[in-house]
């Protein structure tokens, strides 16, 4: 009843504020006749963007499939390193330095370094980076998960007498969840973003990175804006699948970062 | 056993072996810049099987600490206790008890059911006699209607039935209570003693029930416990008889005899001196 209740104002109230910025947006370019190279219209890119809809489909594909690849190897290899991180502390102390590290550096600065190495042909440097940057939030966040198991939660398993492995298939691995929700969560956003920003240190054509920098170099600005809001709609996409799987998976817990 | 007031912590009816034999435990709590906490000293009580007994006192007496040592959840530095003639640690193995603490402590990703037949689930219980007990246990706290329900979804005073339906799935002999109604509101508290009373009678289990409040000890024990703090010993033990639960309805808590008993404990609490300022940490609803 509260949701429902509030749902006017969640929903509307951005979309009235989103219709009110890209109408001053396009009175701004309109009436101080600012040039398309400086900004162009909102008119003006999205009738570019319907004239090219096919074009910004096969770019998003080709970052999309970057991306996607790069999120399933990046999560799977973190949050198996999580575990292991758990059940052999040894490891987490050893590794820990060097993920404190990887967690500074940005990662597409490596992506020039992958491309000689894997070749500029190949997209396994973008989805490389990609993956590279999702496994440290899906890393971080699982291992907070799996070592915050309460305390009355552990109590109770000693009340019962359970084995250390139902006690983590009962406390341990079902706490995780949320956590590792969040995690993916934000890795979903990074994938997409590093997939993208690793297309302009090179590799094949064909992407939105690429794509709009080509949009851009040959002075065809609202066609590179259109690749832009292509870029939008995808990074919305991971997020918002991404957030619906959590809820499917976890319907009835309560959010992980409240207390 | 053989100071005076140690007989008064033998148990008022004692038939056959005592739910809880606790004798000269002690418990020291290491710390790390040396000073050692003594938590408990000198503490011998013995349980009948049925009895209600609540531990009371002010914060840092040890009541908590007692009852995790019973519960083999901690391991006592001196003393020893036996449950059901077992050591407390076998007994702990055995399912010889059923506890619930302050915090509900349900499983949010599992239904208000199947957090029920947990333990159950656990000790390899079929899932047919599960879901025949867990049917049982809901009834028995008023949540029929709630069964596929998540925590979430329920009320403070709701999840504490849940919790305490959990702790019975194993039908033990006792029962250890961490105040479990510490969080509830003073109505909902009240109403779930009633229906503890309720539920101690139908089960006959002996109870461990640690606790702030004075009425609310005195309301549903046969003993009280009064402990005092630093280090955490056993002052008095006071027999309360207000009947038996049948007995027990929300009239019993305007009758005279129930003030003369908040009355003996609230005096015990202070100490000598009655109608000294309240001990700390004693709620005097």
């Amino acid at each position: 009843m509260k949701q429902s209740a509030s749902l006017p104002r969640t929903i509307l109230a951005p979309i009235l504020l989103g219709v009110l910025a890209v109408a001053l947006w396009q009175l701004a370019v309109v009436a101080l006749e600012i040039k398309p190279f400086v900004l162009p219209s909102p008119v003006s890119i999205a009738t570019e963007f319907s004239g090219s809809v096919s074009s910004v489909w096969a770019a998003s594909l080709v970052t999309g499939a970057n991306a996607l690849i790069g999120l399933l190897i990046g999560a799977v290899v973190g949050i198996i390193a999580a575990i292991i991180a758990t059940v052999l502390p040894i490891t987490d102390e050893l590794s820990a330095p060097l993920v404190a590290a990887a967690s500074v550096i940005p990662i597409v600065a490596l992506a020039p370094v992958f491309y000689t190495m894997f070749g500029a042909d190949k997209e396994t440097a973008r989805q490389l980076v990609a993956a590279l940057a999702v496994f440290i939030p899906v890393y971080l966040n699982t291992l907070r998960g799996l070592r915050q198991a309460r305390p009355v939660h552990r109590d109770l398993m000693r009340a019962y007498g359970a084995s250390a492995w139902q006690a983590t298939r009962a406390v341990t691995l079902p706490g995780a969840v949320p956590f590792l929700f969040i995690g993916l969560r934000i890795a979903s956003s990074l994938a997409v973003i590093s997939a993208l920003i690793g297309e302009y240190f090179g590799g094949p054509i064909g992407g939105l990175g690429k794509s709009i920098t080509s949009a851009a170099a040959s002075s065809n600005y609202s066609l590179a804006y259109a690749y832009v809001l292509g870029a939008i709609i995808l990074g919305l996409v991971f997020y918002i699948v991404t957030l619906g799987l959590e809820k499917l998976v976890s319907p009835h817990r309560a959010s992980a970062s409240a207390p | 056993m053989s100071t005076e007031s140690s007989a008064q912590n033998q148990p008022i009816a004692s038939t056959g072996p005592a739910a809880v034999s606790v004798t000269g435990v002690g418990k020291v709590f290491a710390s790390r810049k040396g000073a050692d906490v003594t938590a408990l000293e000198a503490v011998d009580l013995t349980i009948a099987p049925g009895e209600f007994v609540s531990l009371i006192g002010p914060s840092g007496c040890g009541k908590s600490t007692l009852l995790r040592l019973i519960a083999d959840l901690d391991t006592p530095t001196s003393g020893s206790i036996e449950v059901f003639g077992k050591t407390a640690r076998q007994a702990r193995i055995d399912q010889a008890y059923g506890i619930a603490f302050q915090q509900a402590g349900l499983l949010p990703w599992r239904t208000v059911r199947a957090n029920i037949e947990l333990p159950l689930e656990l000790h390899k219980v079929g899932k047919a006699e599960r879901g025949a007990r867990s049917s049982e246990l809901l009834s028995l706290v008023g949540l029929a209607d709630f069964a596929d329900k998540y925590p979430d979804q329920l009320s403070g005073g709701m999840q504490q039935r849940v919790a305490i339906a959990r702790s019975l799935a194993e039908s033990p002999g006792l029962l250890l209570m961490d105040e479990p109604f510490g969080a509830l509101d003073e109505m909902t508290r009240e109403r779930m003693q009633t229906e503890l009373v309720r539920i101690c009678a139908e089960t006959g289990a002996a109870v461990v029930f640690v606790t702030h409040s004075i009425p609310e000890a005195v309301f549903l024990s046969n003993r009280v416990v009064v402990m005092s703090p630093r280090p955490g010993r056993i002052r008095d033990v006071i027999a309360v008889d207000l009947g038996r639960a049948e007995g027990r309805g929300e009239g019993l808590r305007e009758a005279d005899s129930f003030f003369e008993a908040v009355v003996a404990v609230r005096e015990s609490l202070h100490g000598e001196a009655a109608g000294a300022p309240a001990a700390r940490g004693v709620d005097q609803r």
